[in-house]
């Protein structure tokens, strides 16, 4: 549950639900959560849809690495991962990150280092495909 | 034991015939599997690496049985 990969389409906020559920009602404060969600252009060009690839026993172990990192560096009750991979639409889910902890500001900053972190060292690709025809690889992420 | 060599995305669409296992010799880097397995083609810049799933650059030495993977700039989230 903590990290994982979804060839589905998934609901953010059933996986927050569940994520939540996993802990003690009352011991946490705070819930941050993020959700990246496919945009429909991308570098000035509408785009109707992507694959995601990715390099699936190393994804695992990154994504995993990756909570348990942030288990240690802040002070959180857990975090979580959920990450598609496959076919995917304008406006479905991406990924979501999520960390609870008993005030708001380690949960703030650990739900934004989780992204940032799966940002730089997760192995996924990302694959256009253009409303105008063809595909194209996404090269780079954005800043921020 | 050979080599298992993993190449992904768009580095993948740039070698598609190369080779998905190398036979090892001792010292080789990672690098040089790159060019055994791609019959000599130049390593395109900012390739990331990996030996077993963890991260290495081209100058690390591989072993014998070794998983091997190429892999362009991720782009998850």
């Amino acid at each position: 549950m903590p990290a994982r990969v979804s060839e589905q389409a998934f609901d953010p906020a059933m996986e927050l639900a569940a994520f939540e559920a996993t802990l003690v009602r009352g011991a946490f404060g705070a819930t941050a959560s993020f959700t990246g969600t496919m945009r429909d252009a991308n570098e000035g060009d509408a785009v109707t849809g992507m694959t995601l690839e990715h390099y699936p026993a190393m994804t695992d172990r990154e994504l995993a690495r990756i909570v348990a990192e942030a288990r240690e560096r802040f002070d959180i009750l857990d975090a979580m991962i959920v990450h598609r991979v496959g076919d995917i639409l304008p406006g479905q889910p991406i990924v979501l990150t999520a960390a609870c902890s008993a005030h708001r500001a380690a949960a703030f900053d650990a739900c934004r280092w989780l992204m940032e972190e799966l940002k730089h060292r997760a192995p996924f690709w990302k694959k256009e495909r253009l409303a105008a025809g063809g595909s194209r690889w996404v090269e780079r992420n954005t800043p921020g | 034991m050979p080599i298992s060599v993993k190449i992904f995305a768009s580095l993948r669409e740039a070698v598609p015939d190369a080779a998905p296992r190398v036979d090892a010799v001792a010292h080789d880097t990672v690098a040089d599997v790159w060019h055994r397995a791609t019959g000599g083609a130049s390593m395109p810049d900012h390739v990331l690496c990996s030996i077993n799933l963890e991260h290495r650059r081209a100058e690390d030495v591989v072993s014998d049985g070794d998983e091997v993977a190429f892999f362009p700039p991720v782009t998850g989230g």
